[in-house]
């Protein structure tokens, strides 16, 4: 496990819960293991935290809209980034801070696009892994967006996509992928953190105990930011019996949002369509 | 699992999977037997890969074949012939510029017609197998007042707004990527994707659908969801899948949210999967319906769509729209 000292607070914390919650009933469960030996990442899995509203350390904050008050007002959080802050070019920084004033309207969550890597994974929805001794498939809930994760693979990016193009392979116990071949339109966090087309994100993904695992992600981006940094959080698995990821097609929602200004003229948004 | 990666695609032998195709659809369901095909490394029967959703064999059968299943040598042989040709677009159309009759939608042009890439040569009249006439049953009097409803809703109001256009030029289904699954115009391409327990099928243009395949019912009580919900289990080589819980709006070829889908894929040979679909829908038709083809696996991987992300249509049929409005009004 890769545990820096700045992020080393939060992750001990949650990591002690969960092994007084494991010997509490007395277990040694072990996380599950594939027929090759490797850790079996197989279930449904999310973060539980404010990674999506911020990566950095954040007091709470206003809703987007004010109308909408205290419910959809920014919870606080510690952040997820070893050291706190991005460290973002001067110019880079200011872009960011122009994507948050305008993130009512910027934001590709809103308009129900394709989450991209790493966002995906901390977005407040389940996800689910499929494992099996060659390859790995992570079907997101959210926009209904899926990857495919090439073990031991070494093919470059292809072209360009949302999801980007996963290589991966075991160190150990840990998953490690890497992922280019972005298109450079994702956002890292409701907060207008982002990365450019030429990011290259290398995920860990580390057992932690049976029903968890430690997540981190670095990213380079020479054009964006002064060195590589690092997320890091735990997952969680989801235990419910017979639990499914249920379909979020999030399009109908965001119609209004991209092409409300398009209706005819004189007409408003069909309320029929709200009970569908 | 990983053939499809490192394998060229294989022409299909057409009278062979003509041969195997033969048998299937209207059969009753196989008796539990032990698999004798490829295995995965935990013992089900392997049909993971990338394949092509095309075939040679229309939809329904063209009524001049009456009863008859499969076309002769010489009708199959001129069949392939035609698909083959290569095909010139005329660009220099004498079309007027800048008119709606100018537009050029021609798929040949992107590589995407239907003489090149992966194809499923078939020699079948048609898709549909059940009934015995290889056409789709007419609808029942409810599923016309179902539809005739929909339209009405519509009707005048089609370019007032996204809410009034079509699933699929929202990017919320595309009737291909379905179950049941059926070739579309372009992009009809599946990934099928196996761990232990779970089968994951996705067509390029739809969502994933992740099958659990430990012998689970389906549950009474199902959310509706667009592309339904699904379980399956394997019977000796075949994965047979059932689908329900459509959304109402769905409404695949007039159905009711009261559809029901099986389907079975069998692997029959190194590159071919057989895909067998059955539907039910006692509030669209009469009779259940269903058919059989091949699909055919490719060196590839599945590519992501992003639909929502590139649907410069929706804005440009509407602000189009928006467009011929205001000049209408300028002109009275």
């Amino acid at each position: 496990m890769r545990i820096s000292t700045a992020g080393f607070v939060l992750v001990a914390a949650v990591f002690c819960g969960a092994c007084a919650s494991d010997e509490a009933d007395g277990d040694t469960v072990e996380f599950p293991r594939a027929a090759g030996g490797q850790p079996d990442l197989s279930g449904v899995w999310q973060a539980i935290n404010t990674a999506h509203w911020n990566l950095e350390p954040h007091v709470p904050g206003y809703p987007v809209l004010l109308d909408l008050g205290a419910q959809f007002a920014v919870p606080p959080g510690p952040g997820v980034v070893d050291g706190g802050e991005i460290p973002y070019l001067p110019e880079a920084r200011a872009e960011r801070d122009r994507r948050f004033a305008n993130r009512l309207t910027e934001d590709p969550e809103g308009k129900c696009y394709l989450g991209g890597v790493p966002r995906s994974t901390y977005m407040p929805y389940p996800f689910q892994i499929l494992q099996n001794e060659d390859d790995i498939l992570i079907v997101y809930q959210f926009a209904t967006g899926t990857r495919r994760l090439f073990v031991d693979g070494t093919d470059p990016a292809p072209l360009d996509s949302w999801m980007g193009w996963s290589n991966a392979h075991w160190e150990g116990d840990t998953l490690v992928v890497e992922v280019t071949g972005f298109n450079g339109q994702t956002w890292l966090d409701r907060a207008g953190n982002y990365a450019s087309a030429g990011a290259k994100v290398t995920e860990r993904y580390t057992p932690l105990g049976p029903d968890h695992l430690q997540y981190e992600a670095t990213i380079e981006d020479a054009s964006v930011y002064s060195r590589p940094w690092t997320i890091r959080m735990p997952l969680y698995r989801i235990v419910d019996e017979d639990f499914r990821l249920l379909e979020f097609k999030c399009e109908p929602f965001a119609e209004e949002k991209v092409y409300g200004h398009l209706r005819k003229p004189g007409t408003e948004f069909p309320e029929e369509v709200r009970s569908q | 699992m990983k053939h499809s990666m490192t394998r060229l695609h294989r022409s299909s032998i057409a009278g062979a999977v003509a041969c195997v195709l033969a048998a299937a659809a209207t059969l009753p369901a196989a008796a539990q037997t032990s698999p004798t095909g490829p295995l995965t490394a935990w013992g089900d029967p392997d049909i993971a890969g990338v394949y092509a959703l095309y075939t040679t064999a229309p939809l329904e059968r063209p009524e001049q074949f009456g009863e008859r299943e499969f076309l002769t040598d010489d009708e199959f042989a001129e069949i392939e012939r035609r698909r083959l040709e290569p095909r010139e677009f005329n660009f220099e159309s004498d079309t007027e510029p800048g008119t709606a009759g100018d537009v050029h939608y021609n798929l040949d042009q992107f590589a995407l017609g239907a003489n090149e890439g992966v194809n499923s040569p078939n020699r079948r009249t048609s898709i549909v197998t059940m009934p015995a006439n290889g056409r789709i049953p007419a609808a029942l009097p409810q599923a016309a007042a179902r539809r005739e409803a929909a339209t009405a809703r519509t009707r005048g109001r089609q370019f007032d707004g996204p809410e009034f256009r079509s699933l699929t030029e929202r990017c919320i289904v595309w009737s291909q990527t379905l179950p049941p699954l059926l070739p579309g115009g372009y992009n009809s391409n599946l990934q099928i994707f196996q761990s232990p327990g779970y089968v994951l099928i996705q067509g390029e243009m739809g969502d994933p659908r992740v099958i659990p395949t430990d012998g689970r019912a389906l549950p009474e009580n199902l959310l509706p969801q667009w592309n339904g919900t699904s379980v399956g289990h394997w019977e000796g080589d075949t994965l047979v899948v059932e689908t329900a819980g459509f959304r109402p709006e769905n409404a695949w070829r007039g159905s009711s949210d009261q559809l029901r889908v099986t389907e079975r894929f069998t692997r029959v040979d190194e590159d071919t999967i057989e895909y067998a679909f059955t539907v039910v829908d006692p509030e669209t038709w009469a009779e259940p319906w269903g058919g059989v083809f091949p699909i055919t696996e490719m060196d590839s991987v599945l590519f992501e769509y992003a639909c929502t992300e590139g649907n410069y249509g929706m804005a440009n049929i509407l602000s189009g729209e928006r467009a011929r409005e205001r000049e209408a009004a300028a002109g009275q």
